[in-house]
Protein backbone atom coordinates (compact mmCIF):
# COMPACT_ATOMS: atom_id res chain seq x y z
CA UNK A 1 0.00 0.00 0.00
CA UNK A 2 2.64 2.51 0.79
CA UNK A 3 4.75 1.80 -2.12
CA UNK A 4 1.45 2.49 -4.48
CA UNK A 5 1.01 5.32 -2.63
CA UNK A 6 5.17 6.45 -3.26
CA UNK A 7 4.84 5.85 -6.85
CA UNK A 8 1.54 7.83 -6.81
CA UNK A 9 3.38 11.02 -5.65
CA UNK A 10 7.11 9.85 -7.15
CA UNK A 11 4.99 9.79 -11.25
CA UNK A 12 3.92 13.65 -11.13
CA UNK A 13 6.40 14.86 -9.63
CA UNK A 14 9.04 12.84 -12.08
CA UNK A 15 6.80 13.97 -15.01
CA UNK A 16 6.57 17.71 -14.33
CA UNK A 17 10.03 18.07 -13.32
CA UNK A 18 11.34 16.41 -16.79
CA UNK A 19 9.08 18.23 -18.41
CA UNK A 20 10.45 21.50 -17.24
CA UNK A 21 13.68 20.96 -18.11
CA UNK A 22 12.12 20.11 -21.75
CA UNK A 23 10.66 23.50 -21.73
CA UNK A 24 12.86 25.84 -19.77
CA UNK A 25 15.52 25.80 -22.40
CA UNK A 26 12.76 27.09 -25.08
CA UNK A 27 11.24 29.59 -22.60
CA UNK A 28 15.09 30.94 -21.99
CA UNK A 29 14.97 32.13 -25.72
CA UNK A 30 11.76 33.51 -25.46
CA UNK A 31 12.59 35.41 -22.64
CA UNK A 32 15.82 36.74 -23.52
CA UNK A 33 14.43 38.19 -26.78
CA UNK A 34 13.24 40.92 -24.69
CA UNK A 35 16.28 42.29 -22.80
CA UNK A 36 17.34 45.15 -23.73
CA UNK A 37 20.43 44.32 -23.19
CA UNK A 38 23.15 44.33 -26.35
CA UNK A 39 24.30 40.77 -25.87
CA UNK A 40 22.65 37.88 -24.19
CA UNK A 41 24.39 38.38 -20.74
CA UNK A 42 22.40 39.16 -17.62
CA UNK A 43 19.03 40.28 -17.71
CA UNK A 44 19.36 44.63 -18.38
CA UNK A 45 15.10 44.87 -18.54
CA UNK A 46 12.47 44.71 -20.88
CA UNK A 47 12.05 45.65 -24.43
CA UNK A 48 10.51 44.98 -27.65
CA UNK A 49 13.11 46.42 -29.80
CA UNK A 50 15.04 43.57 -31.14
CA UNK A 51 11.72 42.35 -32.85
CA UNK A 52 11.06 46.26 -34.28
CA UNK A 53 14.88 45.79 -35.29
CA UNK A 54 14.28 42.62 -36.96
CA UNK A 55 11.77 43.56 -38.98
CA UNK A 56 13.62 46.60 -40.32
CA UNK A 57 16.25 44.81 -41.36
CA UNK A 58 15.93 43.95 -44.74
CA UNK A 59 18.98 41.26 -44.90
CA UNK A 60 16.47 39.23 -42.31
CA UNK A 61 13.74 40.43 -44.15
CA UNK A 62 14.92 38.24 -46.96
CA UNK A 63 16.40 35.44 -45.07
CA UNK A 64 12.29 34.96 -43.96
CA UNK A 65 11.04 35.09 -47.37
CA UNK A 66 13.20 32.75 -48.69
CA UNK A 67 12.47 30.48 -45.56
CA UNK A 68 8.98 30.77 -46.06
CA UNK A 69 8.62 30.20 -49.67
CA UNK A 70 11.68 27.01 -49.65
CA UNK A 71 9.33 25.89 -46.85
CA UNK A 72 5.59 26.14 -48.41
CA UNK A 73 7.28 24.72 -51.66
CA UNK A 74 8.89 21.90 -50.71
CA UNK A 75 6.24 20.55 -48.38
CA UNK A 76 3.51 21.40 -51.13
CA UNK A 77 5.56 19.45 -53.94
CA UNK A 78 6.49 16.67 -50.75
CA UNK A 79 3.27 16.25 -50.22
CA UNK A 80 1.81 15.46 -54.00
CA UNK A 81 4.70 13.56 -54.48
CA UNK A 82 4.36 11.54 -50.76
CA UNK A 83 0.57 11.16 -51.30
CA UNK A 84 0.97 9.70 -54.71
CA UNK A 85 3.51 7.12 -53.70
CA UNK A 86 1.58 5.96 -51.22
CA UNK A 87 -1.46 5.30 -52.58
CA UNK A 88 0.84 3.72 -55.55
CA UNK A 89 2.23 1.87 -52.64
CA UNK A 90 -0.33 1.10 -50.48
CA UNK A 91 -2.01 -1.74 -51.76
CA UNK A 92 -0.21 -2.75 -55.36
CA UNK A 93 2.05 -5.34 -54.84
CA UNK A 94 4.70 -4.00 -57.66
CA UNK A 95 7.91 -5.65 -57.86
CA UNK A 96 10.30 -3.51 -56.32
CA UNK A 97 8.21 -1.62 -54.61
CA UNK A 98 10.32 -2.13 -51.34
CA UNK A 99 13.15 -1.16 -52.84
CA UNK A 100 11.20 2.57 -53.56
CA UNK A 101 9.99 2.84 -50.03
CA UNK A 102 13.16 1.82 -48.47
CA UNK A 103 15.11 4.33 -50.76
CA UNK A 104 12.70 7.11 -50.42
CA UNK A 105 12.51 6.84 -46.75
CA UNK A 106 16.45 6.75 -46.60
CA UNK A 107 16.65 10.03 -46.22
CA UNK A 108 15.34 10.02 -42.48
CA UNK A 109 17.88 7.46 -41.36
CA UNK A 110 21.15 8.77 -42.47
CA UNK A 111 23.03 11.24 -40.68
CA UNK A 112 21.76 14.92 -42.41
CA UNK A 113 25.58 15.47 -42.98
CA UNK A 114 26.23 12.61 -45.00
CA UNK A 115 23.77 13.73 -46.87
CA UNK A 116 24.70 17.38 -47.33
CA UNK A 117 28.12 16.44 -48.23
CA UNK A 118 26.66 14.25 -51.19
CA UNK A 119 24.26 16.90 -52.34
CA UNK A 120 27.48 19.40 -52.82
CA UNK A 121 29.77 16.95 -54.16
CA UNK A 122 27.03 15.66 -56.27
CA UNK A 123 25.98 18.96 -57.78
CA UNK A 124 29.17 20.86 -58.18
CA UNK A 125 30.49 17.54 -60.36
CA UNK A 126 27.36 17.65 -62.27
CA UNK A 127 27.31 21.57 -62.56
CA UNK A 128 23.63 22.24 -60.76
CA UNK A 129 23.44 25.87 -59.74
CA UNK A 130 23.46 26.32 -55.84
CA UNK A 131 21.11 27.89 -54.24
CA UNK A 132 17.26 28.36 -54.16
CA UNK A 133 17.09 25.65 -56.82
CA UNK A 134 19.29 23.32 -55.21
CA UNK A 135 17.37 23.75 -51.48
CA UNK A 136 13.67 23.36 -52.82
CA UNK A 137 14.94 20.19 -55.01
CA UNK A 138 16.88 19.09 -51.58
CA UNK A 139 14.50 19.91 -48.87
CA UNK A 140 11.21 18.16 -50.98
CA UNK A 141 13.89 15.06 -50.86
CA UNK A 142 13.69 14.89 -47.00
CA UNK A 143 10.11 16.22 -46.56
CA UNK A 144 8.72 13.20 -48.56
CA UNK A 145 9.41 10.31 -45.82
CA UNK A 146 7.31 12.57 -43.73
CA UNK A 147 4.39 12.92 -46.07
CA UNK A 148 4.80 9.30 -47.46
CA UNK A 149 4.61 7.30 -43.73
CA UNK A 150 1.99 9.66 -42.74
CA UNK A 151 -0.46 8.84 -45.24
CA UNK A 152 0.66 5.18 -46.00
CA UNK A 153 -0.19 4.28 -42.54
CA UNK A 154 -3.36 5.49 -42.88
CA UNK A 155 -4.24 4.12 -45.87
CA UNK A 156 -3.23 1.00 -44.48
CA UNK A 157 -5.81 1.05 -41.35
CA UNK A 158 -8.39 1.74 -43.80
CA UNK A 159 -10.95 -0.56 -44.27
CA UNK A 160 -10.93 -1.63 -47.79
CA UNK A 161 -14.82 -2.44 -48.04
CA UNK A 162 -14.84 1.69 -47.96
CA UNK A 163 -13.30 1.63 -51.65
CA UNK A 164 -15.07 -1.23 -52.93
CA UNK A 165 -18.16 -0.82 -52.09
CA UNK A 166 -17.64 2.77 -54.09
CA UNK A 167 -16.70 0.35 -57.03
CA UNK A 168 -19.50 -1.98 -57.10
CA UNK A 169 -22.07 1.05 -57.21
CA UNK A 170 -20.00 1.51 -60.37
CA UNK A 171 -17.40 4.61 -59.74
CA UNK A 172 -14.63 4.57 -62.01
CA UNK A 173 -10.96 4.24 -60.56
CA UNK A 174 -10.80 8.24 -60.80
CA UNK A 175 -14.15 9.04 -59.09
CA UNK A 176 -13.02 6.43 -56.14
CA UNK A 177 -10.17 7.66 -55.50
CA UNK A 178 -11.16 11.81 -56.09
CA UNK A 179 -14.43 11.23 -53.99
CA UNK A 180 -13.38 8.49 -51.53
CA UNK A 181 -9.96 7.82 -50.72
CA UNK A 182 -8.42 11.54 -51.20
CA UNK A 183 -11.26 13.22 -48.54
CA UNK A 184 -10.45 9.89 -46.10
CA UNK A 185 -6.76 10.38 -46.14
CA UNK A 186 -6.90 14.68 -46.43
CA UNK A 187 -6.10 14.85 -42.47
CA UNK A 188 -2.86 12.88 -42.65
CA UNK A 189 -1.67 14.29 -46.12
CA UNK A 190 -2.16 17.73 -44.53
CA UNK A 191 -0.48 16.88 -40.98
CA UNK A 192 2.06 14.80 -42.85
CA UNK A 193 2.91 18.35 -45.07
CA UNK A 194 2.72 20.11 -41.69
CA UNK A 195 5.37 18.28 -40.54
CA UNK A 196 7.45 18.86 -43.26
CA UNK A 197 6.57 22.62 -42.95
CA UNK A 198 8.37 22.38 -39.22
CA UNK A 199 11.42 20.36 -40.96
CA UNK A 200 11.78 22.69 -43.86
CA UNK A 201 12.28 25.53 -41.65
CA UNK A 202 14.07 23.75 -38.98
CA UNK A 203 16.82 22.65 -41.69
CA UNK A 204 20.72 23.90 -40.84
CA UNK A 205 22.86 21.04 -42.14
CA UNK A 206 21.61 20.36 -45.68
CA UNK A 207 20.97 23.86 -46.20
CA UNK A 208 24.50 24.80 -44.98
CA UNK A 209 25.82 22.65 -47.73
CA UNK A 210 23.31 23.67 -50.74
CA UNK A 211 22.81 27.12 -50.27
CA UNK A 212 24.71 30.03 -52.55
CA UNK A 213 26.12 33.08 -50.52
CA UNK A 214 22.78 35.06 -51.76
CA UNK A 215 20.03 32.51 -50.55
CA UNK A 216 20.17 32.41 -46.67
CA UNK A 217 17.20 31.21 -44.98
CA UNK A 218 16.29 31.81 -40.97
CA UNK A 219 17.94 28.71 -39.32
CA UNK A 220 21.26 29.58 -41.15
CA UNK A 221 21.37 32.91 -39.88
CA UNK A 222 20.50 31.79 -36.42
CA UNK A 223 23.39 29.49 -36.98
CA UNK A 224 25.94 31.83 -38.10
CA UNK A 225 25.02 34.20 -35.04
CA UNK A 226 24.97 31.17 -32.62
CA UNK A 227 28.41 30.57 -33.64
CA UNK A 228 29.84 34.06 -33.01
CA UNK A 229 28.20 33.76 -29.30
CA UNK A 230 24.41 35.11 -30.12
CA UNK A 231 22.45 38.46 -29.87
CA UNK A 232 19.35 39.48 -28.48
CA UNK A 233 18.08 40.28 -32.14
CA UNK A 234 18.96 36.30 -32.74
CA UNK A 235 16.57 35.57 -29.78
CA UNK A 236 13.79 37.52 -31.59
CA UNK A 237 14.36 35.50 -34.87
CA UNK A 238 14.78 32.19 -32.99
CA UNK A 239 11.23 33.22 -31.22
CA UNK A 240 9.29 33.94 -34.36
CA UNK A 241 10.43 30.16 -35.84
CA UNK A 242 9.18 28.49 -32.77
CA UNK A 243 5.81 30.37 -33.24
CA UNK A 244 5.83 29.08 -36.81
CA UNK A 245 7.21 25.18 -36.17
CA UNK A 246 4.72 24.83 -32.74
CA UNK A 247 1.95 25.89 -34.68
CA UNK A 248 2.40 23.59 -37.54
CA UNK A 249 3.26 20.72 -35.31
CA UNK A 250 0.63 21.44 -33.24
CA UNK A 251 -2.00 21.33 -35.97
CA UNK A 252 -0.64 18.59 -37.29
CA UNK A 253 -1.24 16.51 -33.46
CA UNK A 254 -4.78 17.71 -33.80
CA UNK A 255 -5.01 16.37 -36.90
CA UNK A 256 -3.54 13.02 -36.16
CA UNK A 257 -5.62 12.58 -33.19
CA UNK A 258 -8.75 13.37 -34.67
CA UNK A 259 -8.17 10.90 -37.74
CA UNK A 260 -6.93 8.60 -35.09
CA UNK A 261 -10.29 9.26 -33.34
CA UNK A 262 -12.93 9.05 -36.57
CA UNK A 263 -11.00 5.87 -37.32
CA UNK A 264 -11.61 4.24 -33.87
CA UNK A 265 -15.33 4.90 -34.04
CA UNK A 266 -15.93 4.08 -36.98
CA UNK A 267 -14.82 0.71 -36.24
CA UNK B 1 -12.82 -12.58 -65.26
CA UNK B 2 -11.28 -11.38 -68.09
CA UNK B 3 -12.94 -7.83 -66.98
CA UNK B 4 -11.29 -8.24 -63.65
CA UNK B 5 -7.61 -8.88 -64.78
CA UNK B 6 -7.55 -6.06 -67.32
CA UNK B 7 -8.79 -4.05 -64.21
CA UNK B 8 -5.90 -5.40 -62.16
CA UNK B 9 -3.90 -4.33 -65.24
CA UNK B 10 -5.18 -0.89 -65.43
CA UNK B 11 -4.61 -0.72 -61.40
CA UNK B 12 -1.45 -1.79 -61.53
CA UNK B 13 0.07 0.68 -64.12
CA UNK B 14 -1.97 3.35 -62.27
CA UNK B 15 0.03 2.47 -59.50
CA UNK B 16 3.49 2.97 -61.02
CA UNK B 17 2.36 6.01 -62.50
CA UNK B 18 2.06 7.16 -59.00
CA UNK B 19 5.09 5.81 -57.42
CA UNK B 20 6.91 7.24 -60.53
CA UNK B 21 7.41 11.08 -59.11
CA UNK B 22 8.86 9.57 -56.34
CA UNK B 23 10.80 6.79 -57.82
CA UNK B 24 12.86 9.10 -59.50
CA UNK B 25 12.87 11.87 -57.08
CA UNK B 26 14.60 8.57 -54.61
CA UNK B 27 16.98 7.75 -57.39
CA UNK B 28 18.26 11.28 -58.89
CA UNK B 29 18.43 12.74 -54.95
CA UNK B 30 19.00 9.81 -52.56
CA UNK B 31 20.78 7.19 -54.69
CA UNK B 32 22.52 9.21 -56.76
CA UNK B 33 24.66 11.22 -54.00
CA UNK B 34 25.33 8.50 -52.33
CA UNK B 35 26.93 6.61 -54.89
CA UNK B 36 29.01 9.50 -56.29
CA UNK B 37 30.12 9.84 -52.42
CA UNK B 38 31.11 5.97 -52.50
CA UNK B 39 32.61 6.51 -55.63
CA UNK B 40 34.86 9.53 -54.67
CA UNK B 41 35.84 7.73 -51.46
CA UNK B 42 37.42 4.80 -54.17
CA UNK B 43 39.49 6.82 -56.47
CA UNK B 44 42.81 8.76 -55.61
CA UNK B 45 43.13 12.40 -53.60
CA UNK B 46 42.08 14.94 -56.13
CA UNK B 47 40.52 13.21 -58.50
CA UNK B 48 36.60 13.20 -58.98
CA UNK B 49 34.83 10.05 -59.27
CA UNK B 50 34.15 8.89 -63.17
CA UNK B 51 33.70 5.28 -63.99
CA UNK B 52 37.07 5.29 -66.03
CA UNK B 53 39.05 6.00 -62.83
CA UNK B 54 41.55 3.78 -60.71
CA UNK B 55 40.00 2.34 -57.60
CA UNK B 56 42.11 2.10 -54.63
CA UNK B 57 41.51 2.10 -51.00
CA UNK B 58 43.95 4.51 -49.74
CA UNK B 59 41.36 7.16 -48.74
CA UNK B 60 40.13 4.58 -45.95
CA UNK B 61 43.66 3.35 -45.12
CA UNK B 62 44.35 6.92 -44.35
CA UNK B 63 41.95 6.88 -41.87
CA UNK B 64 43.66 4.35 -39.66
CA UNK B 65 45.70 7.21 -38.37
CA UNK B 66 45.51 8.13 -34.48
CA UNK B 67 44.11 11.38 -33.93
CA UNK B 68 41.29 10.08 -36.49
CA UNK B 69 40.75 7.23 -34.74
CA UNK B 70 40.53 8.97 -31.92
CA UNK B 71 38.19 11.14 -33.03
CA UNK B 72 35.72 8.23 -34.19
CA UNK B 73 36.05 6.71 -30.64
CA UNK B 74 34.95 9.97 -29.49
CA UNK B 75 31.95 10.29 -31.14
CA UNK B 76 31.04 6.71 -29.95
CA UNK B 77 31.56 7.06 -26.75
CA UNK B 78 29.81 10.39 -26.43
CA UNK B 79 26.60 8.76 -28.81
CA UNK B 80 26.97 5.75 -26.15
CA UNK B 81 26.72 7.85 -22.98
CA UNK B 82 23.68 9.73 -24.46
CA UNK B 83 22.11 6.58 -25.33
CA UNK B 84 22.70 5.47 -21.99
CA UNK B 85 21.65 8.76 -20.21
CA UNK B 86 18.29 9.26 -22.65
CA UNK B 87 17.23 5.49 -21.03
CA UNK B 88 18.10 6.03 -17.65
CA UNK B 89 16.15 9.55 -17.67
CA UNK B 90 13.29 8.39 -20.65
CA UNK B 91 12.36 5.05 -19.59
CA UNK B 92 11.07 6.59 -16.12
CA UNK B 93 9.24 8.96 -17.79
CA UNK B 94 7.52 6.95 -20.50
CA UNK B 95 6.67 4.07 -17.77
CA UNK B 96 4.72 7.51 -15.27
CA UNK B 97 3.48 8.88 -19.14
CA UNK B 98 1.90 4.90 -19.38
CA UNK B 99 0.39 5.16 -16.30
CA UNK B 100 -1.14 8.22 -15.64
CA UNK B 101 -4.81 8.84 -16.10
CA UNK B 102 -6.31 8.25 -20.04
CA UNK B 103 -6.80 12.54 -19.87
CA UNK B 104 -3.75 13.01 -19.09
CA UNK B 105 -1.89 10.41 -21.41
CA UNK B 106 -2.84 12.38 -25.10
CA UNK B 107 -1.79 15.85 -23.08
CA UNK B 108 1.50 14.71 -21.95
CA UNK B 109 2.09 13.17 -25.25
CA UNK B 110 1.58 16.56 -26.68
CA UNK B 111 4.03 17.69 -24.70
CA UNK B 112 6.63 15.49 -25.91
CA UNK B 113 6.23 15.77 -28.61
CA UNK B 114 6.22 19.32 -29.33
CA UNK B 115 9.44 20.03 -28.47
CA UNK B 116 10.52 16.67 -30.49
CA UNK B 117 10.13 18.21 -33.70
CA UNK B 118 11.31 21.91 -32.70
CA UNK B 119 14.58 23.45 -34.27
CA UNK B 120 17.52 21.08 -32.03
CA UNK B 121 19.15 24.20 -32.94
CA UNK B 122 16.94 26.99 -30.73
CA UNK B 123 16.57 24.54 -28.21
CA UNK B 124 20.20 24.22 -28.10
CA UNK B 125 20.86 28.09 -27.79
CA UNK B 126 18.54 27.66 -24.46
CA UNK B 127 20.79 26.01 -22.43
CA UNK B 128 23.38 28.08 -23.89
CA UNK B 129 21.76 31.13 -22.49
CA UNK B 130 20.70 28.99 -19.04
CA UNK B 131 24.38 27.65 -18.64
CA UNK B 132 26.36 31.29 -19.44
CA UNK B 133 28.57 32.32 -16.83
CA UNK B 134 26.44 35.51 -15.67
CA UNK B 135 23.06 33.53 -16.79
CA UNK B 136 20.16 32.39 -14.80
CA UNK B 137 21.57 28.94 -13.25
CA UNK B 138 25.13 30.90 -11.88
CA UNK B 139 22.31 33.64 -10.54
CA UNK B 140 20.17 31.00 -8.89
CA UNK B 141 23.17 29.03 -7.27
CA UNK B 142 24.26 32.08 -6.76
CA UNK B 143 21.69 33.30 -4.66
CA UNK B 144 21.16 30.09 -2.68
CA UNK B 145 24.80 30.46 -1.11
CA UNK B 146 25.66 27.29 -2.80
CA UNK B 147 28.57 29.08 -4.70
CA UNK B 148 30.52 32.20 -4.02
CA UNK B 149 32.41 32.31 -8.05
CA UNK B 150 30.60 31.68 -11.39
CA UNK B 151 31.01 28.09 -12.55
CA UNK B 152 32.17 27.71 -16.14
CA UNK B 153 29.64 25.42 -17.44
CA UNK B 154 30.19 26.22 -21.25
CA UNK B 155 32.56 24.35 -23.10
CA UNK B 156 32.83 21.57 -20.59
CA UNK B 157 32.18 17.97 -21.61
CA UNK B 158 28.84 17.71 -19.53
CA UNK B 159 27.08 20.47 -21.08
CA UNK B 160 27.86 19.13 -24.30
CA UNK B 161 26.19 15.48 -22.92
CA UNK B 162 23.50 17.65 -21.43
CA UNK B 163 22.72 19.26 -24.75
CA UNK B 164 22.65 16.01 -26.21
CA UNK B 165 20.58 13.95 -24.02
CA UNK B 166 18.28 17.05 -24.06
CA UNK B 167 17.85 16.94 -28.09
CA UNK B 168 17.76 13.33 -28.13
CA UNK B 169 15.23 11.92 -25.25
CA UNK B 170 12.02 11.99 -26.97
CA UNK B 171 13.24 9.26 -29.28
CA UNK B 172 13.83 7.30 -26.29
CA UNK B 173 10.57 8.00 -24.55
CA UNK B 174 8.38 7.91 -27.56
CA UNK B 175 9.04 4.15 -28.58
CA UNK B 176 9.02 2.98 -24.89
CA UNK B 177 6.24 4.83 -24.54
CA UNK B 178 4.27 2.76 -26.82
CA UNK B 179 6.12 -0.79 -25.49
CA UNK B 180 5.18 0.24 -21.78
CA UNK B 181 1.15 1.31 -22.66
CA UNK B 182 0.99 -1.83 -24.86
CA UNK B 183 2.26 -4.20 -21.68
CA UNK B 184 -0.45 -6.15 -20.30
CA UNK B 185 -0.47 -5.24 -16.78
CA UNK B 186 -2.19 -8.97 -15.96
CA UNK B 187 1.25 -9.86 -16.19
CA UNK B 188 3.45 -7.72 -13.64
CA UNK B 189 0.12 -8.32 -11.39
CA UNK B 190 0.53 -11.99 -11.64
CA UNK B 191 3.84 -12.06 -10.54
CA UNK B 192 3.27 -9.72 -8.03
CA UNK B 193 0.64 -12.37 -6.53
CA UNK B 194 3.15 -15.14 -6.90
CA UNK B 195 4.96 -13.20 -4.56
CA UNK B 196 7.26 -11.16 -6.58
CA UNK B 197 8.94 -8.20 -5.03
CA UNK B 198 8.19 -5.33 -7.08
CA UNK B 199 11.69 -4.60 -8.35
CA UNK B 200 11.78 -8.55 -9.20
CA UNK B 201 8.75 -8.48 -11.33
CA UNK B 202 9.59 -5.18 -13.14
CA UNK B 203 12.91 -6.83 -13.98
CA UNK B 204 11.70 -10.11 -14.80
CA UNK B 205 8.65 -8.75 -16.18
CA UNK B 206 8.34 -5.78 -17.29
CA UNK B 207 11.81 -5.29 -18.54
CA UNK B 208 11.87 -8.22 -21.09
CA UNK B 209 8.49 -7.16 -22.40
CA UNK B 210 9.08 -3.75 -23.33
CA UNK B 211 12.86 -4.81 -24.62
CA UNK B 212 11.58 -3.96 -28.29
CA UNK B 213 10.54 -0.12 -27.74
CA UNK B 214 14.07 -0.10 -25.06
CA UNK B 215 15.81 -1.41 -28.61
CA UNK B 216 14.02 0.95 -30.85
CA UNK B 217 14.63 3.76 -28.83
CA UNK B 218 18.45 3.22 -28.35
CA UNK B 219 18.60 2.88 -32.32
CA UNK B 220 16.93 6.14 -32.93
CA UNK B 221 18.75 8.13 -30.12
CA UNK B 222 22.38 6.52 -31.11
CA UNK B 223 22.70 6.47 -34.79
CA UNK B 224 21.73 10.53 -35.33
CA UNK B 225 23.92 10.82 -32.31
CA UNK B 226 27.25 10.08 -33.88
CA UNK B 227 26.83 12.08 -37.01
CA UNK B 228 25.66 15.19 -35.15
CA UNK B 229 28.21 18.32 -36.00
CA UNK B 230 27.04 21.86 -34.56
CA UNK B 231 26.12 20.75 -31.11
CA UNK B 232 29.28 20.74 -29.77
CA UNK B 233 30.45 23.65 -31.59
CA UNK B 234 27.31 25.39 -30.49
CA UNK B 235 28.24 24.44 -26.57
CA UNK B 236 32.02 25.49 -26.94
CA UNK B 237 34.86 24.03 -25.40
CA UNK B 238 36.11 22.38 -29.21
CA UNK B 239 35.21 18.39 -28.93
CA UNK B 240 35.94 17.23 -32.11
CA UNK B 241 33.69 14.63 -33.59
CA UNK B 242 33.22 12.90 -36.26
CA UNK B 243 30.63 15.61 -38.34
CA UNK B 244 33.20 18.11 -37.14
CA UNK B 245 36.35 16.15 -38.99
CA UNK B 246 34.12 15.44 -42.51
CA UNK B 247 33.22 19.15 -42.48
CA UNK B 248 36.49 20.33 -42.32
CA UNK B 249 38.02 17.75 -44.36
CA UNK B 250 35.67 19.11 -47.06
CA UNK B 251 35.62 23.19 -46.22
CA UNK B 252 38.93 23.48 -45.43
CA UNK B 253 41.34 20.89 -46.23
CA UNK B 254 38.97 20.67 -49.24
CA UNK B 255 40.27 16.50 -49.63
CA UNK B 256 36.91 15.56 -50.83
CA UNK B 257 38.23 11.87 -51.11
CA UNK B 258 38.79 11.40 -47.39
CA UNK B 259 35.97 13.81 -46.04
CA UNK B 260 33.78 11.05 -48.68
CA UNK B 261 35.71 8.01 -47.06
CA UNK B 262 34.82 9.52 -43.88
CA UNK B 263 30.65 9.67 -44.62
CA UNK B 264 30.89 6.00 -46.24
CA UNK B 265 32.16 4.90 -42.78
CA UNK B 266 29.59 6.57 -40.95
CA UNK B 267 26.93 5.38 -43.14
CA UNK B 268 28.48 1.63 -42.63
CA UNK B 269 28.46 2.37 -38.64
CA UNK B 270 24.95 3.38 -39.15
CA UNK B 271 23.96 0.54 -41.61
CA UNK B 272 25.85 -2.07 -39.10
CA UNK B 273 23.57 -0.78 -36.14
CA UNK B 274 20.49 -1.03 -38.32
CA UNK B 275 21.40 -4.64 -39.20
CA UNK B 276 22.29 -5.65 -36.20
CA UNK B 277 18.83 -4.30 -34.39
CA UNK B 278 16.60 -6.13 -37.25
CA UNK B 279 18.65 -9.03 -36.88
CA UNK B 280 17.65 -9.00 -33.23
CA UNK B 281 14.38 -8.99 -34.29
CA UNK B 282 13.63 -5.23 -34.11
CA UNK B 283 10.74 -3.88 -35.56
CA UNK B 284 9.92 -1.97 -38.16
CA UNK B 285 11.18 2.18 -37.28
CA UNK B 286 8.73 4.26 -38.33
CA UNK B 287 9.27 7.61 -36.17
CA UNK B 288 5.32 7.90 -35.44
Amino acid sequence: MTGKKKRRLFSPIYLTLVLIVLYLPILMVVIYSFNSGRTIGAWQGFTTGWYTRLFGNTLMADALKNSLILALLSAGLAGVIGTLGAIGLAHGHMRGSGFIESLATLPMMIPELVLGMAYLALFTAVGVKLGMGALIATHTTFCVPYVFINVKSRLVGMDPAIEEAARDLGASPMRVLRDITLPLIMPSVISGMMLAVAMSLDDVVISFFVTSAETTTLPLKVYTGLRSGGTPEINALSTLMLVAIFTCVAVSQLLTARSKANLDSSR
Amino acid sequence: MAHKSRMHAGESRRSAVFVLPMALLAVTLVALPLIYVLGTSLVETGQSFSFGAAFTLDNYRRLLRADYLLVFWESLKLAFLTTLLSFVIGYPFAYCMARAGKRWKSLLMMLVIIPFWTSALVRIYGWKILLQANGPINAVLRGLGLIEKNIKFLGSYGSVLLAMVYCMISFMILPCHSSIDKLDVTLVEAARDLGSKPWRAFLDVTLPLTMPGILAGCVLVFVPSVGIFYLADIMGGGLVLVGNLIRDQLLKVRDWNTGSAMSMVLIFITAGIYLLYRRSGGDDLGVF
